[in-house]
């Protein structure tokens, strides 16, 4: 890389002309920030604007780019140039749209302009464009762990993208439990009938597909690798073991029914004739076209009784507190079953919230009115063997009445427990200074029944993937949902959230697209989710290095582990490049090309910090660039304002923060420091999962350092911050400028 | 309990909903009801119902006849169509509800002393024998409905309104001997008695 040369670009439009003095913000990109080149532009994401850059560029070797104009988050395909660094000085969301056009106002919004723009010259002084780092061996070929409906159809969906695929069943057989139904619930309109499974037909096309390769009978003996280049041990049930790369993982290992046996009180066991859903489908299968006879006796039913949320949606003991989704759905496909060989046979749909989710749901259910089936919104009493079928009591809700039935046959609706392989916090709790202290909260009271792991990772975090509640594996539900904490590794199905058959399907799409896009990532070298396309990668200091091993323990994704002589190993491709590697290291030798410890701290210093006298705090701001960031900034756009002395730094995520860089704020004559990180915990909101609580724990020892300075400690102050709190995030910034009117100005200001 | 009744009670052997399904107006409709209470929530008179509509049908659907048929509360219904418009499974309820008035009366069970269902005797009986309302026999016939002594003091209560009517021509005190009538009163009761033939056909029974 030849030598650093700045080129300073400030905009005068959207109104920064008329707001601000632009010359002197060239000035100061001059003297102060020492750029090479410093220039004003009326409107500089016009063409010409974007076009005196690039001969800049071109022409005068330029090549760190200070945009001194609007928000990062805009004109993002205006100002996007290769091979040099740039840096987006934010003067409209951060300066103008947050301050009154005012003439008492003007000096201070100049100020706030010409510390950003001294900021954005010193972040960029550090930055070195990243180097890819490509990797041409990595390996294409996708495993997918389950041959149940999620895991064919993902197999089939990467196949069909031109992707190789090796799907490995633990079974003799494809299908999962899918291939134990007779029918399934339509997918197609008018949505009225039973349908096809499919899986015969889904099978047929997987054995025909030359790309996909089927392993029966076949376990994972030992996961190991990154993003490019797994390598996966496939273990047969004769004993043979071969080891093959990928280069990335689904993992749809499914569900199993919950174990009905732990519901007497629903009389299982009492009677034969009280089965789970599985149950019926195995007495349906066995009738054939003919009618359905129950088990105790083999006299044909003429009454059956579903029972819905059975061990399920239930605080109790040994019952799943989570609705499994798919049971009122499936229950209706039973009674039609029933149904639709003999209207006369009485079907009752005991339920206490009937349930449809998806697109046949409602209709579904009006075909099920149509075809008859009764449905009694009531809750079991008791079940009881009559000695011929089964006793029934119930509570009517609607008319709260008691009500006994006597029945052929009973069908306990019950949930699914997923398919997620061990527990590894509940295996060995973390010793992560404390940041799990809530994963009591998780369920993980304690693991005694052994659990056979599905990947079998070799990883220093546990053999499977992180869970998140009820043992379904952890990946946001609403953000990025295939995602786990193992780059390259995606969990589909209902491993991962209780669903459908229709939802499976459209899940395992969407879990192909990620494992393909982690391919192609890792090919160029690039990051995944979130900051996917990234090119820069953590590094360290050798020499600085005292082992600790922070930077292992609390890398969110397991991305370093150590060497031989115990260094830390960074392992580009699992790394999702948010740095809280970087905010955990106590002597900061970990670094990314153009993030690091420097980038943000010359910002820092680089803040003009007035005197006492002046009656000028500053607040220091480091916001994290999701959720936070963007909060601001929207908040800019609805017309909010915010203190003029904040200075606000974006970070990647509030994990990155390191404490040295709000010790150096204080010891510089920072007024306060308020940190915005995502929500954490059981609902986070943490792009990086674990970053936003890091952070938070850090944080939480703050006070220590408060002390010995001798400042008081709310002088820190740090929030969970989501992207929709436009009015929240400026009134906690305003709030420590109030905080700062009250107890005073820092005596650090020299 | 009429013949009718212990007919239907064989017929049917305990299964009500189907019984309401064959012989009650749009009782086909009693098992699309997804017991949301809209409807019981939409009714301007719920709060005074023993069994709103949303407790009817599910009432209907476990069996209870004998509770549902001889119940006062289809007959509070005042027909104003706010369940309809709100119900979402689109079910006719104010239909059904008088439908299952209608059927409680012909099986006899419907309540002796309902006063809804007494008026509409009146009404009925009123308008056929001349195919026109007799609003001043109408008028007393209800005030007489609960006996001699209340309904002269009910007369004597309402006695300034009416001679205000009179006044105003408003009120014919000649209605009292005969009335108006339609142009052809036995044509309009042959037409009648032809549709309680056809009504009565309908639900597989002879003679009223």
């Amino acid at each position: 890389m030849s030598e650093a040369k700045i080129g300073a670009y400030i905009c005068k439009g959207c109104g920064l002309g008329d707001r601000l003095d632009t010359s002197q913000l060239v000035t100061i990109a001059e003297r102060e920030g020492k750029a090479a080149i410093a220039r004003e532009h009326d409107f500089l994401c016009s063409e010409a604007g974007v076009q005196m850059i690039r001969d800049d560029i071109a022409n005068e070797g330029v090549n760190r780019v200070v945009i001194a104009a609007c928000s990062r988050r805009a004109k993002t395909d205006a100002f996007d140039f290769d091979g040099v660094c740039i840096n987006r000085t934010n003067l409209r969301e951060g300066v103008i749209w947050v301050r009154p056009d005012t003439d008492e106002d003007r000096e201070t919004t100049q100020e706030m302009a010409a510390d950003y723009v001294r900021m954005g010259c010193a972040e960029i002084k550090h930055m070195n464009p990243p180097t890819p780092n490509e990797k041409t061996d990595a390996s294409s070929r996708i495993l997918v762990v389950g041959g149940g409906i999620s895991g064919m159809t993902a197999a089939l969906e990467a196949a069909r993208a031109g992707y190789p695929v090796t799907l490995v069943e633990k079974s003799g057989q494809l299908g999962g439990v899918a291939a134990e139904l007779v029918k399934r619930v339509p997918e197609r309109a008018p949505y009225a009938d039973p349908e096809d499974t499919g899986v015969a037909a889904l099978a047929a096309e997987i054995e025909a597909n030359e790309l996909i390769e089927v392993c029966l009978n076949s376990t994972l003996a030992r996961t190991s690798g990154a993003p490019g280049c797994f390598s996966a041990d496939i273990a047969t049930e004769s004993g043979t073991t071969r080891t093959e790369n990928f280069g990335a993982i689904i993992q749809a290992s499914g569900f199993k029914p919950y174990d009905a046996s732990q519901l007497p009180e629903l009389g299982y066991g009492k009677t034969p004739d009280v089965v789970d859903q599985m149950g019926l489908e195995a007495l349906v299968r066995a009738a054939g076209d003919g009618p359905v006879k129950r088990p105790s006796d083999g006299k044909e039913v003429e009454r059956v009784l579903f029972v819905q949320c059975a061990g399920q949606r239930s605080q109790k003991e040994g019952h799943l507190p989570y609705c499994s989704g798919h049971c009122c759905l499936t229950s209706i496909k039973q009674a039609m079953y029933f149904k639709d060989r003999n209207r006369d046979i009485d079907t009752e749909i005991l339920y206490t919230d009937l349930r449809t989710p998806g697109a046949p749901g409602e209709d579904f259910y009006r075909s099920g009115q149509q075809k008859g089936i009764t449905f009694v919104k009531g809750v079991v009493e008791d079940v009881a063997s009559s000695g011929n079928g089964a006793k029934v009591k119930y509570k009517d809700i609607i008319l709260d009445e008691t009500i006994e039935r006597d029945v052929d046959l009973v069908v306990l609706a019950t949930g699914m427990v997923p398919n997620s392989g061990v527990d590894i916090e509940a295996v060995s709790a973390p010793n992560v200074e404390g940041a799990e202290d809530d994963a009591g909260d998780n369920g993980g009271d304690s693991v005694e029944i052994p659990v056979e792991s599905i990947l079998n990772l070799t990883y220093r975090q546990g053999k499977d993937i992180p869970q998140l509640k009820y043992g379904f594996t952890d990946s946001h539900f609403i953000c990025f949902p295939y995602e786990s904490r193992r780059t390259g590794i995606y969990a589909t199905g209902p491993v991962r959230r209780p669903m459908d058959m229709m939802s499976a399907i459209e899940d395992a799409t969407g879990a192909a697209l990620k494992a393909i896009q982690a391919v192609e990532n890792a090919k160029l070298g690039r990051a995944a989710h979130p900051r996917s396309g990234d090119l820069s990668f953590p590094s360290f200091r050798k020499e600085g290095c005292t082992q600790c091993k922070r930077c292992t323990v609390e890398c969110p994704f397991g991305a370093i582990d150590e060497d031989e002589q115990r260094y830390p190993q960074f392992n580009e491709s699992r790394c999702r490049r948010c740095g809280t590697c970087m905010g955990a290291c106590p002597v900061r030798v970990i670094s990314f090309e153009n993030y690091s410890v420097d980038t943000v701290g010359q910002q820092i210093k680089n803040v003009d910090i007035p005197d006492e006298f002046d009656e000028k705090p500053r607040i220091l701001v480091l916001a994290c660039e999701n959720d936070a960031y963007p909060a601001l900034d929207m908040a800019a756009q609805s017309g909010q304002q915010y203190s003029q002395w904040a200075r606000v730094i974006p970070v990647r995520c509030l994990g990155s923060v390191n404490t040295i860089w709000v010790t150096d704020a204080l010891n510089s004559g920072y007024d306060g420091v308020v940190l915005m990180g995502c929500q954490k915990g059981e609902n986070y909101q943490c792009h990086f999962v674990k970053g936003s609580e890091m952070a938070h724990y850090r944080m939480s020892k703050i006070d220590d350092t408060l002390s010995q300075l001798n400042l008081e400690k709310e002088r820190v102050a740090t929030y969970e911050v989501a992207i929709t709190d436009i009015e929240r995030a400026p009134g906690l910034i305003n709030e420590m400028a109030e905080t700062i009117d009250k107890i005073g100005m820092s005596p650090f200001k020299f | 309990m009429s013949d009718y009744n212990q007919q239907m009670i064989e017929q049917f052997r305990g299964n009500f909903l189907k019984e309401v399904e064959s012989n009650v107006e749009e009782g086909e409709w009693v098992k699309m009801c997804m017991q949301c209470g809209v409807c019981s929530g939409s009714c301007p008179f719920g709060p005074h119902w023993a069994h709103p509509p949303q407790e009817i049908f599910m009432m209907i659907r476990e069996g209870e006849r004998e509770q549902v048929l001889t119940s006062d509360s289809m007959w509070m219904c005042t027909s104003c169509y706010n369940c309809i418009v709100r119900c979402p499974r689109g079910l006719p309820i104010t239909h059904i509800m008088h439908g299952l008035a209608t059927y409680a009366k012909r099986l006899g069970l419907a309540p002796k002393e309902q006063p809804t269902a007494k008026f509409a005797q009146l009404f009925w009986d009123n308008l056929t024998k001349t195919g026109r309302v007799n609003e001043l026999k109408l008028g007393l016939a209800l005030y007489f409905m609960n006996g001699f002594s209340e309904g002269i003091k009910t007369s004597l209560k309402m006695k300034d309104i009416g001679l205000g009517m009179w006044k105003t021509k408003r009120l014919n005190p000649m209605e009292m001997v005969g009335g108006h009538s339609c142009k052809d009163t036995k044509g309009l009761q042959a037409i009648l008695a032809k549709a309680q033939e056809i009504e009565d056909a309908k639900i597989g029974r002879s003679g009223a």
